[in-house]
């Protein structure tokens, strides 16, 4: 199972030729639960300081120990952090894939191998390293147990070494990994140290990448995206959470549990939220639900599964009509699928998710930002609309090392939507929970437990009317169902706009959205540079979708939908709303492999599909 | 201009919080006449009356078959959800979270218990989650016109003389072990019994699990049936006599410790059990569950209060939420502050 395609292209390094600077891929292939993570986290953060743009995304398997894994870091001046397709220095660690990996790799690479692997009688059109690491663990002194990972600390000093990223941001970053215990620190210091000095000793450089100083990420964080949608909600004023664990959701929960325990605990020292862990993910969407109707911002996360399972429960909400936020991190379906690989590939049936006539407001973040703010945006549009609102985060997002810029303090205050309260029931008198008075579709409501003989109202999934009240009429259940629609119709003004990159004059428009974005980006700079087509590009943010999205269509010659499943989910959307005929003027651009999308594969397919 | 003397109307009858019983009434049955939802939906209506619940703090909740419509049939002054097949408990534990100064009343049935919802009533008792759960037991499908329900006895016959032949569920027994800490069965016909069982189910704080037998007057009141009045008349086997003294009345009724075993609920009531047979300690996990066994043994319908833990910490409790409910706090308590995310950002630089 190798992570590149099979034919390589060339790296960008190449034997003996010019200096790379602040250009390549690292791939770190690694045996699953060998403690690679502290080493590979300590390597992205040494070149983040040195201030060159980072990502870190771990490609591993649905295992948790003895699998092979391979961890990617991308290094970019020019702020390209989406995966690179070629791999330009190849950390072997692992027997078992070595062979595989080597071979698989671009001609002009370069291999750090451990030394009885004797992986260099391979090829000739890469250059090869051999690291004792044995031997160097035994110098560091660590008790047997732990010398398998230091010797994952050893590769990251000669790794440093040999990119020549400067040794105290390596010590550095040790010290902020292993924080809190000095045992640990200085283990590891001491590794990386008979790593740096062994290479410097004994190993000529013959690759051209460098890593050198430069200033594009000073100031900024390195997180997850789950990290940044715990935070989001936190700051969101989320209130009950319910989940169950399922990859890639599960840390975001967790991670949240965390900061609410340090951020959420008021002056009494009592909770001012409620997490509990479901029995399956009906339990934690009806949860969420029963916590909404009675007031609270409620969520859930999770994935591919979770959601088929809870269409039911969604159905529900949307026809009742309570709030909930659930986010979904999308993995590879259908069925259990890759559950440890990343797709877009749960758009369609979220957005329609559950019988009878339903469709959901879905959010779709590109960035830990995104993952921070949609957080409050999911949360007030659901109480806006009193509807379920989705948030497709994937495992891209959510569990891969991004950079970014600190999170803004939200300024918006929180929006609750429209509640009655006691004193609202006494002027009033009374109140018909399904009524729109307002025109926009969507009615009052109370929260049980408020203190007036009016208040009450039964929430029910059969047939109402405008006061709640069971009723099979047809005018009534027409209606109702109008009005429902009437409040999608209305989220489209609401909804987080999509953003345009481009003069808006090109012939040839690119509509993606969520972690495609990164390749995307790249590879309209490739078929500037490289084919001289310029491109329009919208990135959508939201569903339902809203006039720009027509527009862009309308302007452009043709439009390409990048998307990361296999039958062009979104563009099925898009062409449900626009006009008939616009449909022909789409196109689609598909992946499903499972891993992060590349902007090489883009820029390929869309130059063939241009006939050029 | 005459005078007339007048007699003033008597004043109509209030409870201590100054409701009449009509405050605690719901709209008008759609079930069949004889059903015994019915029955129990009045005892839940004197009940409450009797207790003074704030109707406004009842939530009520179920699930969907005949029983699950009943919400609709009693105390209109309460918010309901009527949910999906089998899936009311994580609705109610959800509503529970959001505000725990509700009081909540599910109502539901067999099938959506045991069969569809097994799994979500398995987590409801382990929960303890303060909730009286009411289980209107028909042993069949009501809605979809008599099916045999998984609480169905051994041998008894639909309408049609087909006999189940797969073991029924003991829901108590179940109840028992998963961790709910009031478990009782009772007969919708056994008027003072149930209405005592649920007074005290009101003063309970964690989960009731009340299963009451509830014969379905068209599909399952047959001869052959387990679950008809005519078997429930003839087979009900009482445990032991209830009875209840709610914590604002003054207890002036003595009674014999040595023939009766006495609970103190949480909120200072008194629930007595008058022993009626051998030695029964209500509070013995491992007796009550041999006791059903053997009455199942015995071809009885025993019915009462088979356990009680009136100390057990709730779900709630162990949560440790804030005293204000979760569902109206306002933003300076939910909304960390800017100093908060700078501590965040400043951790992943």
């Amino acid at each position: 199972m190798a992570t590149t395609d099979i034919v390589p292209r060339e790296s960008s390094g190449g034997l003996g030729h010019k200096r790379v600077v602040n250009d390549m891929s690292i791939q770190v292939a690694t045996v699953n639960g060998s403690g690679s993570q502290s080493s590979n986290t300590v390597l992205l953060r040494s070149i983040f300081q040195m201030g060159v743009p980072i990502s870190g995304k771990n490609l591993f398997p649905s295992n948790i120990a003895g699998l092979p894994t391979w961890y990617t870091i991308r290094a970019n001046k020019d702020g390209y952090i989406g995966r690179k397709k070629e791999i330009d220095l190849l950390i072997a660690m692992n027997a078992e894939t070595a062979q595989d990996d080597v071979k698989t790799l671009a001609p002009g690479a370069s291999v750090l191998y451990d030394e009885p692997l004797a992986l260099d009688k391979l090829r000739d059109d890469v250059i090869f390293y051999a690291v004792p690491y044995d031997k160097l663990a035994a110098t560091v002194g660590a008790e047997a147990k732990l010398r398998k990972l230091i010797k994952n600390m050893i590769y990251v000093g000669v790794a440093a070494q040999l990119l020549e990223i400067e040794y105290a941001e390596v010590e550095k970053a040790i010290r902020k990994q292993f924080s809190a215990k000095a045992k640990a620190t200085n283990l590891n210091l001491a590794a990386a140290k008979a790593g740096h000095d062994y290479a410097a000793a004994n190993l000529k450089k013959r690759d051209p990448f460098y890593i050198q100083r430069m200033d594009k990420t000073k100031g900024m964080i390195i997180v997850d995206g789950n990290s940044a949608a715990a935070m989001g909600c936190m700051f969101a004023g989320c209130t009950v959470v319910t989940w169950y664990p399922i990859t890639p959701s599960s840390s975001l929960v967790e991670t949240m549990i965390d900061y609410m325990k340090e951020y959420r605990i008021g002056a009494d020292g009592k909770a001012t939220f409620a997490i509990v862990q479901a029995e399956d993910e009906l339990a934690a969407v009806g949860m969420v639900i029963g916590a909404a109707w009675a007031g609270a911002r409620s969520m859930t996360a999770t994935a591919g599964p979770g959601i088929s399972l809870m269409a039911e429960f969604v159905g529900l909400a949307y026809y009742v009509e309570v709030p909930a936020v659930i986010w979904n991190i999308q993995r590879v379906g259908p069925s259990t699928g890759l559950p440890t690989r990343t797709a877009q590939g749960d758009i369609l049936s979220t957005a329609l998710l559950s019988h009878g006539d339903t469709k959901h407001i879905m959010l779709i973040p590109n960035s830990m930002i995104e993952c921070f703010t949609m957080a409050q945006d999911a949360f007030d549009l659901a109480e806006r609309f009193q509807t379920p609102v989705f948030v497709m985060s994937d495992l891209d997002l959510g569990m891969n090392n991004w950079m970014s810029d600190p999170f803004p303090y939200p300024e918006k205050p929180i929006d609750r939507g429209k509640v009655l309260s006691k004193e609202d029931l006494e002027k009033l008198g009374g109140f018909a929970r399904y009524k729109d008075v307002d025109g926009d579709g969507v009615g009052y409501r109370t929260l049980p437990g408020t203190d007036h003989p009016a208040a009450a109202y039964f929430a029910r999934g059969s047939g109402h009317n405008e006061k709640a009240q069971y009723s099979e009429r047809p005018d009534d259940f027409e209606r109702n169902m109008e009005r429902i629609n009437k409040k999608f119709e209305t989220a489209r003004s609401f909804v987080p706009r999509p953003e345009l990159a481009g003069s808006g004059k090109a012939k040839v428009g690119i509509i993606a959205y969520g972690t495609s974005h990164w390749a995307l980006i790249e590879a309209r700079d490739q078929l500037k540079n490289e084919h001289n087509l310029e491109t329009d590009y919208l990135r959508l943010r939201a569903y339902p979708f809203t006039r720009e999205v027509h527009d862009f269509i309308e302007k452009h010659e043709r439009t390409y939908i990048v998307e990361q499943n296999r039958d062009g989910q979104m563009a099925s959307l898009i062409k449900l709303d626009i006009k008939p005929e616009l449909v022909t003027r789409l196109r689609s651009i598909c992946h499903i492999h499972g891993l992060p999308m590349d902007a090489r594969s883009i820029t390929d397919e869309l130059m063939m599909m241009e006939g050029k | 201009m005459g005078t007339t003397t007048t007699t003033p109307p008597p004043a109509p009858k209030t409870n201590r919080i100054g409701l009449q019983v009509i405050d605690y009434r719901g709209g008008k049955t759609t079930l069949c006449a004889g059903c015994g939802h019915n029955a129990i939906s009045e005892r839940i209506i004197d009940a409450m009356y009797e207790m003074g619940v704030q109707p406004e703090r009842v939530a009520k909740f179920s699930g969907i078959g005949c029983s699950s419509k009943s919400p609709a049939y009693f105390m209109n002054r309460s918010h309901s959800f009527n949910s999906v097949h089998g899936r009311m408990p994580s609705v109610a534990t959800g509503a529970m979270l959001a505000n725990k100064d509700l009081i909540a009343l599910g109502v539901t049935g067999d099938g959506d218990t045991v069969s569809i919802g097994a799994g979500q009533f398995i987590h409801l008792m382990r929960r303890n989650l303060p909730m009286i759960y009411i289980i209107e037991d028909n042993g069949c499908y009501g809605l979809t016109k008599g099916q045999f329900s998984a609480t169905a006895d051994l041998g008894s016959t639909l309408k049609s003389g087909i006999a189940n032949d797969l073991p029924p569920v003991d829901t108590c027994a179940m109840a028992i072990q998963l961790g709910a800490t009031f478990v009782g069965r009772s007969f919708s016909g056994d008027k003072k019994q149930l209405h005592t069982m649920l007074k005290a189910a009101i003063a309970h704080k964690g989960t009731v699990m009340l299963d009451v037998v509830s014969p379905c007057v068209t599909f399952n009141d047959h001869e052959g049936s387990t679950k008809s009045y005519k078997y429930m008349q003839a087979h009900e086997e009482p445990l032991h006599e209830v009875s209840f003294v709610p914590s604002f009345e003054e207890i002036n009724v003595d009674y014999d410790p040595g023939t009766t075993f006495e609970v103190t609920m949480h909120d200072g009531s008194s629930l007595r059990l008058k022993k009626l047979e051998q030695e029964y300690d209500p509070t013995d996990r491992v007796e009550a569950v041999s006791r059903l066994m053997k009455s199942h043994s015995a071809g009885e319908v025993l019915t009462g209060v088979f356990y009680i833990n009136a100390k057990a910490p709730s779900f709630i409790d162990m949560l440790n939420v804030t005293d204000q409910p979760l569902a109206t706090l306002p933003e300076s308590r939910t909304r960390p502050s800017r100093e908060a995310l700078a501590k965040c950002m400043e951790e992943l630089q």
